[in-house]
């Protein structure tokens, strides 16, 4: 009998979305990581004799006004703002996976209400929505977790629901339940394993967004507390120096978020063309 | 002999949804279906395109959710080799973990004897040790056919519906799989419920044949008998086509 070409296993080759993507996403994960553990200078240590001094080659992305180096503060910042995405994507992802199976498998009225729900979650647009429910609860990383986990499950939720629909008609799944599966063993067993190609993707762009996300937040004053240091949060702080001629915090800052989404969301597509 | 399925006065119909410029419609497609189905046996269903052969083989399943009339089985878990091979093997999972889920599910043996017969079933459809690690994707039409026949006869069963289990694969390899159908029902005594809209493919097969048209049986036989006096006009029809 005849053989088939195996696959291709390298995922990377001839993938240049997935390649940049993971370059960056690990360097920014490295950076961050590190950040934890060790910086440059205190993160938190004014400096009388230092105050907003320009990037120079003792302080690579210069000082604030109170002679913080900016570099040591968004290293270690970086970790909150990661830390709210990766608990956004994980609370948020499986919810929705939760919810996307359960309403994909059986249809019916669960469906409806389920996805009824999600739309008018949906219809609002979203960081909108976070500035008005974070107005009335108290800023704060664990409060900015669950807005956001709550408004991201619509989106992991639709995307499983559409492949369990689409899993659930075919043969595969029919010869399970004659063997006497019962639907729980052909959700997790049967019909999971084929909904992660399209759960990886959604998954890094839920990461995209949800750095973008607490970015915005925080620099409107509705994110994470005046005692916590976030990305969004040194955003809102340099605010007033863009205007007293240092430009480098917004900057630095800014460089470090877009770097962070530009990984992600480069990921993400490298993921979704992987899929073709 | 023993009786291992019978099927009374079977009744079944589709509605389909009305909308709102479409009348809701009622279609019967099975019209007062009868027969028994012995031990051993193989008994052919052939008929044209849209005559009902799959709707039969579902009910017979009990993959309907309605039918009138009454269905028994005279055995536990019946199993079926389907159409397409291809979305009846699951695309993200191993031709091991295939054969090895049926025996997970009725778990009644444990790891070394699970291997024991997934390979030896493996082996009695003509295909080695190293498949075990293969993705669908990586195997072709008719072995394929192959994994799903050994996923189905893994359980033991002794009714097996076979719907077109040959007609999406090309001619040769057609004959193989039709050869390894005959010698697994000899080996293991099934019973087949074997479909198709070919007299020939079901003259190499079975031993007795009922002839469907628009849901109705027309016509039951031996197969000789059949094929040397159909009384049928559509029987008749389906003979010449074949040749
Ligand atoms: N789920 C369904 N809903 C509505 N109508 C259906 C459905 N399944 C089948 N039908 C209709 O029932 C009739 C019989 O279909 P069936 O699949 O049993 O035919 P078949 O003999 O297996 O045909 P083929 O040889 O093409 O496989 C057809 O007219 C078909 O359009
Ligand atoms: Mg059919």
């Amino acid at each position: 009998m005849a053989k088939q070409p195996v696959k291709n296993k390298n995922p990377f080759a001839g993938n240049w979305f997935l390649t940049a993507g993971a370059a960056i996403t690990v360097f920014m994960i490295l950076f961050t990581l590190l950040g934890q553990i060790w910086t440059p200078y205190d993160p938190s240590l004014p400096d009388e004799n230092a105050m907003s001094l320009a990037p120079s080659p003792a302080h690579w992305f210069g000082t604030d006004s109170f002679g913080r180096d900016i570099l040591s503060r968004v290293m270690n910042g970086a970790g909150t703002t990661l830390l709210i995405a990766f608990l956004v994507v994980l609370i948020g992802g499986i919810a929705g996976v939760i919810i996307g199976s359960l309403t994909g498998y059986f249809g019916g009225v669960v469906d409806e209400v389920l996805m009824r729900i999600c739309d008018l979650i949906t219809a609002f647009p979203s960081i909108l929505l976070a500035l008005i429910i974070l107005r009335i609860m108290e800023p704060g990383v664990k409060n900015v977790v669950w807005v956001l986990a709550i408004l991201f499950v619509p989106s992991f939720a639709r995307v499983v629901r559409t492949e369990f629909a689409r899993c659930r008609t075919q043969n595969y799944v029919k010869l399970a339940r004659l063997q006497g599966a019962g639907p729980f063993r052909i959700m997790l067993r049967h019909i999971l394993p084929n909904v992660w190609p399209v759960l990886l993707p959604a998954v890094s762009i839920g990461f995209n967004n949800a750095v973008l996300a607490e970015a915005s937040m925080s620099f409107l004053g509705v994110g994470v507390s005046a005692s916590e240091v976030s990305l969004g949060r040194m955003l809102y702080d340099s605010q007033n120096t863009i205007l007293r001629g240092a430009p480098w915090y917004a900057l630095t800052v800014g460089l470090v978020i877009v770097l962070m989404i530009l990984g992600f969301s480069l990921l993400g597509e490298g993921l979704r063309q992987r899929n073709r | 002999m023993d009786k291992i399925l019978e099927v009374r006065d079977l009744n079944v119909s589709y509605t389909t949804e009305g909308t709102l410029f479409r009348k809701k419609e009622v279609q019967k497609v099975l019209k007062d279906v009868s027969f028994d189905l012995y031990a051993g046996e193989a008994l052919g269903l052939v008929g044209g395109s849209g005559s009902g052969k799959t709707t039969l083989a579902r009910a017979v399943l009990g993959l309907l959710p309605r039918y009138e009339g009454t269905v028994t089985h005279y055995t536990p878990r019946p199993q079926v080799i389907f159409q397409d091979p291809s979305s009846a093997l699951n695309p993200a999972r191993t031709v091991g973990w295939i054969m090895e889920e049926p025996l997970l599910i009725h778990g009644k043996y444990d790891a070394p004897e699970r291997r024991r017969r997934i390979l030896a079933m493996l082996e009695q459809v003509g295909l080695s040790e190293e498949y075990l690690d293969r993705h669908p994707s990586e195997l072709s039409g008719g072995q394929k056919q192959r994994v799903l026949i050994a996923a189905a006869l893994i359980v033991r069963p002794r009714l097996v519906v076979a719907d077109e289990p040959v007609s999406a694969l090309d001619v040769t390899i057609q004959a193989q799989i039709l050869k390894l159908l005959a010698e697994m029902r000899r080996r293991h005594g099934l019973s087949y419920l074997f479909i198709s809209h070919d007299m020939n493919v079901v003259y190499q097969l079975c031993d007795r044949v009922m002839v469907m048209q628009e849901g109705r049986i027309v016509e039951t036989g031996a197969i000789d008998e059949i094929f040397q006096h159909p009384k049928h006009p559509y029987t008749r029809q389906l003979i010449e086509a074949a040749n």
